[in-house]
């Protein structure tokens, strides 16, 4: 190795804290968008190649044509403060890569679930996913132009939502309005933290 | 499945070989039996072919990995885990037992801690094959990784709070 010299006067890197926001939905309803629109990076797409040894996956569906054997999925980067990163990744939208669904779960602060009022039960696979592993998560209508508009109420009464499940209107084009809907994911999981602290009373 | 080459009888048997190209094929693949044989089909279907970029990397991305689909590091790498060079890393083009792409990790991390994902977007190579030469790096001890928050275990309320201010000043 020939390492020795190094340079004293670089001051070590800082490490931030590194959380992570899913953004789930259904083919099509904005997901792509939604991250660019928010990440101070392009949108890079992170790749995982099906067909490589150590993935159990044995779908027909993914080994008959090999052109859909890659799965992109979107991420991007928001640095809060030099310490403090937050990482956006939109999930895959076929139910065949549901497997890395676990991956990117794991650890999750939270999730958006964007809808699209004209095809609602697009998302409903997402919302079950979270409901499930109980990852706090926040529906977010993207308004597409052109669509009937409906209140909030009436897509969480169709979504049969929880109460304490944040549903908004966002446009996904729109920064700010993208920001609003991670604002409320993370106030959701501050929420959810604060009351799982709570002592239990006996 | 029952006898190929037993079949032969019909046009021209022993010597006709050459010139009769009906029954031909059966001849020469006598070896391998059972239903690997399949003489015909080929016409059928069109196999599909890629060319230049289509077909993918010129080397199979686990070939950069020697084979290897997992490092023997002690804990699996998230997708958010950072990547921080150690100052030993100043100059990793030096050391001769590292691969391009190990060299190109240490590079790119040395501007600013990049996560794994970042790493596998940014050299586009599966996530898979980052992990291990991520892990082949810490053993090296030219980067170590920072873990991210346990899953299962919710980020300090402070940090949730942090946050929210963070994205409400953007």
């Amino acid at each position: 190795m020939a390492f020795g010299r190094s340079r004293r006067d670089k001051r070590p890197p800082v490490e931030p804290v590194t959380l992570k926001i899913l953004v789930a939905g259904g083919f099509g309803v904005g997901k792509t968008t939604a991250v660019g629109a928010v990440s101070e990076i392009r949108p890079l797409r992170t790749e995982e190649r099906l067909t490589e040894a150590g993935r159990p996956v044995d779908d027909l569906e993914g080994v008959e044509s090999k052109t859909t054997t890659t799965v992109a999925m979107d991420f991007g980067r928001i640095t809060l403060r030099e310490d403090l990163v937050l990482y956006l990744f939109g999930t895959p939208g076929q139910d065949r890569f549901w497997f890395l669904w676990d991956e990117l779960a794991q650890g999750a602060l939270g999730a958006v679930v964007l809808a699209d009022t004209r095809r609602l039960e697009d998302c409903f696979a997402a919302v079950d996913y979270f409901e499930r592993r109980r990852i706090p998560f926040t529906v977010a209508v993207n308004v597409f132009e052109g669509s009937e508009r409906f209140p909030p109420e009436t897509v969480r009464a169709a979504l049969d939502l929880d109460p304490e499940v944040p549903v908004l209107v966002c446009d996904a084009r729109d920064r700010s309005s993208v920001r609003d809907v991670l604002v409320a994911v993370v106030e959701n999981a501050l929420e959810r933290a604060a009351r799982e602290r709570e002592p239990v009373a006996t | 499945m029952a006898g190929m080459s037993a079949e032969s009888p019909g046009p021209g048997p022993g010597p006709g070989s050459p010139g009769s190209g009906t029954g031909g094929s059966g001849m020469g693949s006598t070896g391998h039996g059972s239903g690997s044989g399949a003489p015909d089909g080929t016409a059928g279907q069109r196999v599909p072919r890629w060319y230049d970029a289509d077909a993918g990397p010129v080397v199979r991305p686990y070939a950069m990995t020697r084979g290897r689909t997992s490092s023997h590091s002690r804990h699996r790498l998230d997708l958010i885990a950072l990547v921080v060079p150690e100052p030993a890393a100043d100059d990793p083009g030096r050391d001769q037992t590292l691969a391009p792409e190990h060299v190109a990790i240490v590079e790119l991390c040395s501007d600013a801690p990049q996560s794994i994902a970042e790493l596998a977007a940014e050299l586009d190579l599966p996530v898979g094959v980052v992990r291990v030469l991520v892990g082949d790096l810490v053993d090296d001890e030219l980067v170590h990784v920072t873990r991210p928050v346990p899953p299962a275990e919710l980020p300090d309320v402070n940090i949730l709070r942090e946050v929210i201010h963070g994205l409400r000043a953007l």
